[in-house]
């Protein structure tokens, strides 16, 4: 009998060897004369166990991991095509502590099922929400949208129904959805995981949105640094173009959506939303001033709804449960679940789907034990490279908008980075206006000059020149950055330097008595 | 450096001319050039902006505004070293230096054989396997300098 396996193609689990293994597999079967199925799935998101292999059994999967090619012969002696016992075998996936205790919504069958088969897709729930939606007035669907309470995911936490009834209102013919995938926050891959893992759930959302407001092409600008994300994209969108998912007559509804790829070219500043489409016009992307804003004015001047790659994905399981299912989950204005994605100087890194409300200590240790070296964890980053920093005595924080915002701190795209004590916060507050100088657009003067000013006078105060005049000025230099820029770029670079600067004092030279 | 070719300019306008009816087609031209050629030549970006009606301060301004796209020759192999902050978490400022010192070059620099270019990245979404780099379009996390090494070895170097 045919056994299959699954061995993820995810850039990630690639990274450790997850192709060489995959090979292994197949040639150590051949040789064996063992019939096996193998399926290149995306990742579970348990990235500490990569690459982690599943076999099913009797209906079930079992996990073993993380699978060296030299393990390889081992697992077929152990009989791990029956789910047979080895030192790497973890049992049922689903029992895995890790995965078990989550709540998957927009992640539910990622890692699951193999991201190139429309077939596998439709097993598993998908297009559920796409038939419901074809169903709908386009104005249902945005009150589905809007009654979910769904926030967008790519920072800004806008929620996405309002954003979607801007653009059904704008009465002009042309309109555009473009998904935002220049995921370029370091700490975040949440974007990733699902155009390899999951692509079929974004471009479900993408037809909707444009079910939604009236839009019949979508483009995404995915990163240049992602090329397996955008091979996967690729094959997703050819298969559902041919099972009439996309294209001119939808499931034979005469309804219209097709999407497009395009790349980005290792610009930080293009996942800004203006210019972003920028971009996607063939220019500099420079930002726009707002308004008008990207509803109203947008891809080549039409209306169009900018959504990142978790909204849209999110949308499917919304249209397919409704609006209420969604909104159950969460807490005060957050409602629903937020892929975090635990990274950086951590024991078990990986993605977590949660409801809002568990706390930040709660992911830390509970889900990834700590820190990958054993030292004691000294201040983590939150919400990408403008997001703060936080030190131990804020790990207490729930996840939700507003309780972090509260403590002068932002969700972001859900991206946890870590650090031990060996971490100097004088550095990193010095490389956040670095990061800023490279990716700044030049638009205006805070950003561009700012930025590279504010790293000299951090490296003043380090050395202890004129310590509290320059003090003085890099809290000036901030104020100026904050108030004065265009857009979050300068404008939040600050929340990483004050908060360091607040947080770990000791870090920036000695004090005067 | 070589000359620009009466081949390299029909191969670029070629590559322009078929995607010359998509909306906003520049940086889809650009890539496809530098696909092929693995940089946009200086040559190229008159060849360019006569194919799409563009001036040519136009396509210069977009070519030098994208870290992505060269101007220069690179490397038979770009080797990319994730700068960014969950790669610093995990000591990822001593692969840097180290994969300076064992290619010899600094950042934005080719090696003298001509084998590899090396390139800062502002992280490849691996960040849970920090550190992380990418040599040509493969990715490696949890890179130490010892494995560093190993990888290059792996490509003949
Ligand atoms: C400097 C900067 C970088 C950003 N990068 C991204 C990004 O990589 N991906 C993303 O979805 N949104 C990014 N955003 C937010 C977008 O401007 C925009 O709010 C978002 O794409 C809207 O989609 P959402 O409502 O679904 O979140 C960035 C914003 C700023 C200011
Ligand atoms: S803040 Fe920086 S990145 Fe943003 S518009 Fe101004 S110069 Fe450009
Ligand atoms: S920070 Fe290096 S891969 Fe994300």
């Amino acid at each position: 009998m045919t056994v299959t396996v699954y061995v993820p193609k995810d850039s990630s689990a690639l990274s450790l060897g997850a192709e060489a293994v995959a090979r292994a597999i197949e040639r150590e079967a051949a040789t064996r004369g063992e019939a096996v199925r193998l399926v290149r799935n995306g990742s579970r998101g348990l990235y500490f166990l990569e690459p982690m292999v599943e076999v099913m059994v009797a209906g079930e999967r079992y996990a073993y991991g993380p699978v060296d090619v030299t393990d390889v012969p081992g697992l077929f002696d152990a009989g791990f095509l029956k789910g047979g016992s080895h030192p790497l075998g973890h049992g049922r996936t689903e029992a895995i502590p890790y995965l078990a205790r989550q709540q998957r919504l927009t992640f539910a069958r990622v890692g699951i099922t193999d991201p190139a088969s429309v077939a596998d897709y439709l097993l598993h729930g998908g297009y559920v929400g796409l038939k419901n939606a074809l169903a709908m007035a386009p104005s249902d669907i945005v009150k589905t949208v809007t009654d979910s309470g769904l926030r967008g995911r790519g920072g800004a936490a806008f929620p996405t129904g309002i954003k979607w009834k801007t653009v059904l209102d704008q009465p002009v013919e042309q309109k555009y959805v473009c998904c935002n995938a220049d995921e370029g926050d370091s700490g975040t891959f949440s974007d990733r995981m699902i155009m390899e893992g999951d692509p079929f759930a974004l471009i479900e959302g993408m037809t909707i949105a444009g079910l939604a407001v009236g839009a019949t092409m979508g483009y995404i600008y995915a990163r240049a640094e992602y090329p397996h994300a955008c091979r996967a994209l690729a094959t997703a969108i050819d298969a559902a173009r041919n099972a009439n998912f996309l294209g001119d007559n939808i499931q034979g509804t005469g309804r219209r959506f097709d999407i497009e790829v395009r790349l980005g070219a290792g610009a930080y500043i293009c996942g800004e939303e203006t210019s972003m489409l920028e971009s996607l016009e063939g220019k500099r992307g420079e930002v726009r001033a707002k308004p008008p804003l990207p509803a109203i004015e947008g891809l080549f001047g039409k209306p169009t709804v900018v959504n990142n790659v978790i909204s849209l994905a999110t949308v499917p399981v919304i249209l397919a449960k409704g609006g209420e299912y969604y909104r159950d989950f969460g807490v005060g204005r957050s409602r629903g679940t937020l892929p975090l994605q635990l990274t950086g100087n951590l024991k078990r890194g990986g993605l977590v789907e949660l409801a809002f409300g568990c706390s930040l200590r709660e992911l830390l240790y509970d889900y990834a034990g700590g820190s990958a070296t054993g030292r004691p964890l000294k201040a983590i980053q939150v919400g990408g490279p403008l997001g703060a920093y936080l030190p131990e005595s804020q790990f207490d924080t729930v996840v939700d908008y507003e309780a972090l915002a509260a403590i002068g701190a932002l969700l972001g795209h859900g991206g946890i980075v870590a650090f031990d004590d060996t971490v100097d916060m004088a550095h990193m507050a010095r490389y956040a206006m670095e990061f800023c100088a490279t990716e700044s657009c030049g638009k205006c003067t805070p950003c561009r000059i700012g930025s590279t000013r504010g790293q000299d006078v951090i490296a003043d105060i380090k050395a202890g020149h004129r310590r509290d005049e320059n003090l003085t000025l890099l809290n000036e230099l901030l104020d100026t950055m904050q108030y004065g820029s265009l857009c979050g770029l300068g404008g939040m670079t600050p929340y990483p330097v004050r908060s360091a600067l607040k947080h770990f004092p000791a870090d920036f030279g000695p004090q005067r008595a | 450096m070589t000359a620009f070719s009466a081949a390299d300019v029909s191969l670029v306008e070629r590559i322009a001319a078929d995607l010359a009816h998509k909306p906003g087609p520049l940086l889809e031209v650009l890539h496809g050039v530098q696909h092929a050629l693995g940089y946009v030549p200086a040559d190229a970006v008159p060849v360019i902006a006569r194919v799409l009606n563009l001036s040519r301060a136009e396509v210069h301004g977009v070519v030098t505004f994208y870290h992505h796209f060269r101007s220069t020759k690179p490397g038979r192999t770009i080797v990319q070293v994730c700068r960014a902050e969950a790669c610093q978490s995990m000591n990822g400022a001593a692969l840097e230096a180290h994969a300076k010192a064992r290619l010899g070059v600094d950042y934005h620099g080719t090696t003298a054989d001509g084998r590899y270019s090396l390139e800062p990245v502002y992280c490849l979404g691996n960040c849970a396997l920090a550190p992380s780099v990418m040599i040509g379009d493969d990715i490696h996390g949890r890179v130490t300098p010892a494995r560093f090494d190993a990888l290059l070895e792996g490509e003949g170097a």
